[in-house]
């Protein structure tokens, strides 16, 4: 009888671990994508995320309907993606990459400073899709809207990598990635790739604002906390590696979860971190990292 | 005399004096004078942070964790333990000494944004454990921090704290120049500029690294005793929180890594503009981001080097 009140309370850490891990997982892969194209890490990726739930959650204030509101949010992201390339990424084109994250930064707390103003400083949330009524699987506790945050994963995820694989651009994208002076050699216009990567990279993360707020809630200063979480997924993972982001978010989601029902919620953060210096201690590029090579 | 002066490497710290012996004749006001301890104060975190970064390429994210370190140290041994708090603020730069010491042997090893999290995550470690220790810390909300009391007279005044932190910050400056001009500095750039040449010509690099990660350490720590000392009161946030540290890289980078001033040009930057942008109300974030956006796409190397450079240019 305990031992299966132990695997219900396990299974419910692991669905909660895994919906927080989608988030920093999406988080992630927008890091990767733009970090692949063109070296930049860029710290604003958070607010994208919030930029979409919050923009949602207004435009449905407005009159309306939800699903347009939806959609126009993650179109108001992805011009914020585009703005941002544009005129702070393309112009400092060059520049060391500690000069760039702090470049990163500063259009973060800009779109804070915006998002302020243009909506408020109140926490906000949005109907769930299929009601509130937790649905119980194997004993735990699952919020229908969970499963929404998941599905939603799994579709962008193999969306992108059909994208990546199967399109002329994606293809492009890719080769780009991998090198861009044989990219450019064979008239990819790179240029136009990282500002792609930066479009695709806010719309992941509206996407996942967007469904993942009515468990999250959301607010104008949401997306530093989820940069944060998303750079230190990266990492976990191994920088560059797409499938490492997406590993590394549910792993520090999983640990969240899991550190705070086990050991002390108060230290549910401290635990993730803990967890990573581990693994970089272990593996100084990340799980799927590849060996250190340094050339000289 | 004054030549000898112009040409000297100590030139920087000169000025610094200067300026800060010249500086209450001028503001106007104490608050202006409270405002330019502030700057001093985080001039000397950033200049810590500048020796390990501009000196020895070496990134942290989680620098604010020692200011941290060393401003609940003046608050909770007065209050808590009945240590004095002179060797309260020492014991405090020796335990963020030794934090940075035992975090640094393991993390050292990491390069580039490994590096940068790792520390990130050792920052946050620490302003976590400051936060959820409400009994010795007060919680997020923080804690008062006791009048510093010497020989049974209470120091007291905005005025005497203005001169201790500016004292403070041009000891660190001259040490600071003291190190970049010794063998060691010079082993800490042959590390910057590559790592496997310096150690083929035999320096001793996870050494040199982890020697000047602590020294980096001890000045936030210093830094953050006198943050305590002049605001009287200290939150987990305001001291070791994770956006404090971004500021602290944020300083040195945005003064430019390597220069002496940069160091102060940053925390000057960062300390009054946002004093300043309080007229605007709610626009003040948004400013604060364009200005620094504006500043890394024009002047990559930084505010001071890159106005030396734009100033040799016209007397050549």
């Amino acid at each position: 009888m305990r031992a299966s009140a132990m695997t219900t309370e396990l299974l419910q850490f692991t669905f909660s671990g895994l919906t927080v891990g989608a988030v920093y997982a999406s988080v992630a892969l927008g890091f990767t994508l733009i970090y692949n194209a063109s070296h930049v890490v860029n710290l604003a990726q958070g607010e994208f995320v919030m930029l979409g739930a919050m923009s949602t959650v207004f435009l449905a204030a407005a009159g309306l309907p939800l699903p347009v509101a939806m959609i126009l949010a993650v179109l108001i992201s992805m011009v914020a993606g585009l703005a941002l390339h544009r005129f702070a990424i393309a112009p400092a084109r060059g520049a060391d990459p500690i000069a760039l994250i702090i470049i990163t930064i500063g259009a973060s707390i800009f779109l804070r400073g915006l998002a302020q103003i243009v909506f408020d400083k109140r926490f906000h949330s949005l109907p769930p899709w299929f009601g509130a009524e937790p649905i119980v699987i194997g004993g735990a506790a699952v919020l229908p809207q969970s499963l929404v945050v998941l599905a939603g994963m799994l579709v962008v995820l193999v969306g992108l990598w059909l994208f990546m694989t199967r399109t002329l651009f994606g293809r492009a994208i890719l080769a780009a990635s991998n090198n861009p002076m044989a990219a450019t050699l064979v008239g990819i216009n790179v240029p136009v790739i990282v500002a792609a990567t930066f479009l695709i990279s806010s719309l992941l993360g509206a996407v996942v604002g967007i469904l993942v707020t009515p468990i999250t809630l959301t607010s104008y200063d949401a997306g530093t906390i989820l940069a944060l979480k998303g750079f230190a997924a990266v990492m976990l993972g191994g920088i560059g590696n797409p499938p490492g982001a997406v590993l590394g978010g549910l792993l520090l989601g999983l640990a969240e979860s899991f550190g705070a029902g086990l050991i002390s919620s108060q230290y549910k953060d401290a635990i993730a971190f803990v967890i990573l210096l581990a693994v970089l201690l272990l593996r100084p590029r990340g799980l799927l990292g590849g060996a250190a090579l340094e050339r000289v | 005399m004054l030549n000898r002066m112009l040409r000297s490497r100590y030139l920087p710290a000169f000025l610094m004096l200067a300026a800060m012996l010249a500086l209450p004749y001028v503001l106007p006001s104490t608050y202006y004078l409270r405002v330019a301890s502030m700057v001093f104060v985080f001039a000397l975190a950033a200049m810590g942070l500048n020796l390990l970064l501009g000196l020895a390429g070496q990134v942290s994210l989680g620098h604010a964790g020692f200011m941290g370190v060393g401003a609940y140290a003046v608050a909770i041994g007065p209050t808590h333990l009945g240590v004095p708090a002179i060797p309260s603020a020492l014991a405090g730069v020796a335990l963020s000494c030794l934090l940075a010491y035992l975090m640094g042997r393991p993390i050292l090893k990491l390069k580039g944004y490994y590096l940068a999290v790792a520390t990130l995550g050792c920052g946050l470690l620490i302003s976590m454990v400051l936060t959820n220790e409400a009994q010795w810390t007060g919680g997020p909300d923080g804690m008062g921090v006791p009048r510093l009391v010497l020989f049974d007279a209470p120091v007291r005044g905005v005025q005497t704290w203005y001169y201790v932190c500016g004292v403070a910050l041009v000891i660190g400056m001259v040490l600071a120049i003291n190190l970049t001009f010794s063998p060691t500095g010079r082993a800490l750039r042959a590390i910057r500029d590559s790592e496997v040449a310096a150690r083929v010509v035999g320096i001793d690099v996870a050494r040199q690294k982890l020697f000047v990660f602590v020294l980096s350490a001890a000045y936030a720590a210093v830094a953050g005793s006198l943050l305590a000392f002049v605001n009287g009161h200290i939150t987990p946030d305001s001291t070791s929180g994770f956006l404090r540290s971004i500021e602290l890289i944020t300083m040195v980078v945005l003064g430019g890594t390597g220069a002496v001033l940069g160091p102060v040009a940053g925390a000057a930057i960062l300390v009054i503009l946002p004093q300043a942008l309080t007229v605007f109300h709610d626009y003040e974030h948004m400013i604060l981001g364009l200005v620094m956006m504006a500043c890394m796409i024009a002047l990559r190397q930084g505010l001071v080097p890159a106005l030396t450079a734009r100033f040799r240019e016209r007397t050549a």
